[in-house]
């Protein structure tokens, strides 16, 4: 009788909870058309919703000569950008998670009281009287959110990463508790791999090589760089990388994130202060954590931030003891990932220099995707690689292989050679994964006598300014800086993230999306990663599949005035 | 009603008038004269509460001081003396320029049971590569043919397209090898064990650790910020000891007791010692207790147990008794990575809370391809395991008869420590002799090198050791010449 009553009033509420949905589709529709024709409107347009994100400290502090000297720019200010999210679709965003949230409560409580069978894995009888694994909140989201558009990730593929690939179809019965493969294939533009120099090959020199360093040396090596990993392969590709980045010298590690994690610990430790950008990837993240020392974060590429910590550092020294720092190390990367935006590097070596701080630099993105022979944002602004501490990157990028390295001067190197965790107590890097990083940097330095290095950059480089600018003027809100690879799509609803995801799909275009909590909570977005493999008639294709899929859903949010 | 007033004269301030309050205007269902009949029908003891924890909340909001260390009294100009003054320490410390061992001895081609180090063939006693694996013909044609589909990298983390069919299948197979719900492949074998320990231990649980894990299992437990209590190494009576006390403490905060993990943390084959942790004690406690077990097994996975299923086969225990293992691909198996094996239920969360499982590209399809290959290997012939076995037992006996030196290790594992038998307890001193008894072997043929550990960063340094490996394809004969170097250094050294 009791559950009758209930399951009664569960379904009332639920068809009440439709009516509420199919309103809100309505809203949002009010909104868009608010939004578009808000476009005109010169009050809205020119309402300070263009982000000018170049260092121009508006009241910076006076006497430093700091913001005087950029107080005359001497590039163009709108070269980044991060629209403003209008507060109407902020409000619609959170209302939107708050249904999920709400459903989810529901859908918790029927399955508490056996209305509804629970799919999630359980726990074994046998640890019956265990403390809990998970606090229930935990597995919340993923049980009732992430569940509902688990298959706009982890999607299998079974070709080349290039810039097409070809995507295992799965099929799930079970609304994303579980998949299973329907035994085809689905071919797709690839807007989601980081193959921005389009080295993700499996024919050509770069695979030949790989294949014969198979055959000569193995895939395995068995023991760490200190004991017996090292192989005259790595020391003829670390010889290359310092002649690449022109630095001194540089050391190899087998993966981007642990270069990171394991690094950073030997570099920090007590009475360091470590400062890193708000932005930064779950790597630099976790290193600084492990590193035994005090972190401070700066606003986002924020310098006006940045110098206040520094300043504030220095002056007040630790905490309680107040003794001064032993050292100061800043911590930001080339491009961010999710935001496409790139590192005021030029300032930041000023404000270094001005506060004899160090400076760490993380190029896993822009290491061969910036600077006009791939050198990185270093190359980029033209600035001097011995400025910069120590400079970090991954070859999981640019150069289609697996790995990170380190390289600054001598002394930091062989520092780091007898003390990096990596080196000491992880396997050194596989040599056919060496070898694909020698060749490809060897190709991008135009070492082979050919043009094929100059032509992938100078071709990314096209690809990402033409790409980036026809969906702006779609009218997307697009963020991020007008030269960087990556190009994030905001589509702002917990709904249209999965929608858009699918949409794209279904018409041949494999991006990412991402929601929360990778991003801000009303912030989520597409991101497109653009190659040097992508031809012009594959990028039209796709700002066609995207204009598309953005009519669709209604997700051209943008209010900017077109240039 | 009221609340809604409120929320409308903010709003009106706020934001943007030609968009939002005409918008709210005519899509609310906002009546103003509602409002102002809400309000003048209500008690004036009640308006003048609302108002008062208005003003509360705008206070509370806007006119708090907050503690502001950068607010002090000195002047810009004792700063700007300050800033100026301030002098770094140099970012790393002063160090000699020599190279240290494993860069000065650079090998070429492939490090089998013998490696070619400087030019010259040796005695390959140091790679963990016990099946050799690295250089099997097999394993390489089946990684040129996953080059030849998939290219060399991955170019993305599994989330966004790095999840290829090829590591969907190790994950299956290694799965069925390990006679587990799940398995989840991690790029390298040191994240994998460091990113899995603090996805599930976080702040205010307990962690059981054996003082002798290796350093991946001591930074994970240093992620998880749990709190750590560390056991002397093997010793069930200390660890009993440790539980008792957390009894007593539980006993003391029930409350808190309900809500604090706790997780035994171990090695199947300790990489710092060669010896074999007594899992059946360990399982004992672990219903007693009630605590999880998660054993890193990187050194015994492929290696103990009838199969090579590792230590659970080894002592013939249930692997549903125990929550999590974690091994790499990188020693037994020869390739690179690791992974974790365990129910469903433990090993999924990883997928979303592993560090180094979501945010690092995934492993090169080539090296999925090889352990593939490698695992099938060990699973179809038993006989390449026996005979393992039965080298390192030898090897053991062999060992134990120089003088001067004495094996820790378990007389089953792959891995030798040989230490001095005589020490002052003086570590240099002692790495410096074993440093010469390495130099005299790597100059007479036989590749051997001492443990490697960067003595700031480890709870605890172990006593200077040489780590002994056996390849399972090296010569009874070499091992016997490798030997008689090893008793000509000790005897002319020691």
């Amino acid at each position: 009788m009791l559950i009758n009553h209930l399951s009664h009033s569960i379904i009332v509420l639920i068809l009440n909870l439709a009516i509420l949905g199919m309103y809100m589709d309505f809203i949002d529709a009010l909104v868009i058309m608010q939004l578009r024709s808000g476009k005109s409107g010169s009050k809205l347009a020119s309402a300070g919703a263009q982000g000018d994100f170049i260092a121009e400290p508006k009241n910076g502090i006076k006497e430093n000569g700091f913001s005087k000297h950029h107080a005359t720019p001497s590039k163009p200010k709108t070269l980044e950008e991060f629209e403003e999210t209008p507060l109407i679709l902020a409000i619609f965003t959170y209302i939107g998670y708050g249904l999920l949230v709400l459903f989810g409560y529901l859908r918790d409580l029927t399955r508490r009281y056996g209305l509804e069978t629970t799919l999630q894995s359980q726990e074994t009888p046998k640890n019956h009287g265990f403390v809990p694994l998970y606090q229930s909140f935990e597995s919340f989201y993923t049980r009732n959110i992430y569940r509902r558009i688990r298959d706009c990730w982890n999607r299998p593929i079974c070709s080349v990463p290039g810039a097409k690939t070809t995507l295992v179809n799965r099929t799930s019965d079970d609304f994303g508790w579980t998949f299973s493969n329907t035994g085809t294939t689905t071919e797709a533009l690839n807007f989601g791999s980081y193959n921005y120099l389009g080295f993700a090959e499996n024919c050509g020199p770069c695979a030949d090589a790989a294949i014969d360093s198979i055959r000569e040396n193995g895939i395995g090596v068995a023991s760490s760089r200190l004991e017996l990993g090292s192989s005259s392969l790595h020391s003829k590709c670390e010889e290359l990388i310092s002649e690449f980045l022109g630095v001194d010298s540089s050391i190899i590690f087998g993966m981007g994130f642990g270069t990171n994690a394991l690094n950073i610990p030997v570099l920090g430790g007590k009475g360091t202060l470590l400062i890193s950008d708000a932005l930064n990837h779950a790597s630099l993240v976790l290193g600084a954590r492990l590193a035994n020392s005090t972190i401070k974060v700066f606003k986002h590429n924020d310098l006006k931030h940045l110098e206040e910590i520094l300043r504030n550092a220095i002056v007040n020294g630790q905490p309680r003891s107040h003794r001064p720092w032993k050292k100061i190390i800043i911590i930001v990367e080339g491009i961010y990932s999710m935001e496409g935006s790139i590192v005021k590097l030029p300032e930041i070596i000023a404000l270094k220099k001005k506060y004899k701080a160090y400076l760490y630099l993380d190029e896993a993105h822009s290491i061969g995707a910036l600077g006009l022979t791939g050198r990185g944002v270093v190359e980029y602004y033209g600035c001097n690689p011995k400025d910069i501490d120590i400079l970090m990157g991954t070859f999981t990028k640019s150069f289609g292989s697996a790995g990170g390295y380190i390289a600054g001067s001598k002394k930091l190197i062989s520092y780091l050679r007898k003390n990096s965790h990596s080196s000491a107590y992880a396997t050194s890097v596989s040599p056919p994964l060496i070898q694909q990083i020698y060749t490809s940097m060897y190709t991008i330095m135009g070492k082979d006598g050919t043009d094929d290095g100059k032509n992938r950059i100078a071709q990314l480089a096209k690809n990402a300014k033409y790409f980036r600018q026809k969906l702006k003027e779609l009218g997307f809100i697009i963020y991020g800086h007008e030269d960087s690879p990556v190009v994030p799509l905001l589509l702002f609803m917990p709904a249209k993230v999965g929608a858009f995801g699918r949409e794209m799909l279904k018409r041949g275009v494999a991006t990412v999306v991402v929601g929360f909590p990778a991003t801000p909570i009303i912030e989520s977005r597409a991101r497109f990663c653009l190659s040097a493999a992508h031809t012009p008639q594959m990028i039209d294709e796709a700002l066609q599949t995207i204009n598309e899929v953005g009519d669709l859903l209604k997700l051209k949010y943008s209010r900017r005035t077109q240039h | 009603m009221r609340t809604e007033c409120i929320f409308y004269a903010l709003l009106n301030r706020s934001i943007d008038q030609n968009l939002s309050v005409d918008y709210l205007r005519n899509n609310f269902l906002f009546n103003p004269t509602d409002i102002i009949d809400g309000l003048a029908s209500a008690p004036a003891y009640h308006l003048i509460f609302e108002a008062l924890l208005l003003i509360w909340i705008v206070k509370l909001l806007f006119f708090t001081k907050t503690f502001n260390l950068a607010k002090s009294d000195l002047t810009e100009k004792e700063k700007h003396a300050l800033i100026e003054e301030w002098q770094p320490e140099p970012l790393i410390p002063e160090v000699e320029e020599e190279n240290p061992f494993g860069f000065k001895n650079k090998f070429t081609g492939i490090p089998g049971p013998t490696v070619c180090i400087n030019g010259k063939e040796h005695i390959n006693l140091t790679s963990l590569n016990f099946l050799n694996m690295i250089g099997n013909k097999e394993v390489e044609a089946s990684a040129i043919d996953a080059v030849r589909k998939y290219g060399v990298g991955s170019c993305g983390p599994r989330g966004f397209y790095g999840t290829n069919s090829i590591h969907l299948e190790l994950e299956e197979n290694l799965a069925k090898f390990m006679n587990c719900e799940e398995a989840i492949l991690y790029a390298y074998g040191f994240s994998t064990v460091a990113s899995a320990i603090p996805a599930y231990a976080k702040r205010g649980d307990v962690l059981f650790v054996d003082e002798g894990v290796c350093f991946p299992v001591q930074k994970g437990v240093e992620a998880s910020r749990s709190c750590v209590k560390y056991f002397k190494h093997n010793d069930m009576s200390d660890l009993e000891r440790l539980l008792k006390e957390q009894a007593a403490e539980d006993l003391k905060n029930p409350r808190k007791a309900k809500v604090t993990r706790r997780f035994f943390i171990v090695e199947g084959v300790y990489l710092n010692y060669g010896d074999i942790c007594p899992l059946p004690k360990l399982i004992e406690l672990k219903y007693k207790y009630k605590v999880r077990l998660f054993i890193e097994e990187s050194l015994s996975f492929g290696v103990l147990g009838d199969t090579g299923r590792g230590i659970t086969q080894h002592f013939n225990c249930n692997m549903e008794d125990v929550d999590m293992v974690c091994a790499n691909l990188e020693y037994a198996v020869g390739s690179i990575g690791g992974f974790c094996c365990g129910r469903s239920f433990v090993i999924d969360h990883q997928r979303l809370s592993g560090l180094g499982y979501c945010f690092s590209a995934s492993l090169p399809p080539l090296l999925a391809a090889g352990a593939i290959t490698a695992l099938g290997i060990i699973d179809s012939s038993g006989d390449k395991l026996e005979n393992l076995r039965s080298k390192a037992s030898s090897f053991h006996q062999m060992l134990e008869s120089i003088s001067g030196v004495c094996v820790i290790s378990d007389e089953i594992s792959p891995v030798k420590h040989l230490m001095l038998s005589k020490t002052n307890g003086d570590i240099n001193g002692d790495r410096l002799l074993l440093q010469k008894i390495v130099e005299y072997c790597m100059q007479n043929g036989v590749a051997v090198t001492q443990a490697q550990y960067i003595d700031q960063f480890e709870y605890k340094v172990p006593r200077p050791s040489i780590r002994l490996a056996v390849n399972v394809d090296l010569p009874q004969e070499d091992i016997k010449a490798a030997v008689d170097v090893l008793k000509a250094a000790t005897k002319a050294l020691l």
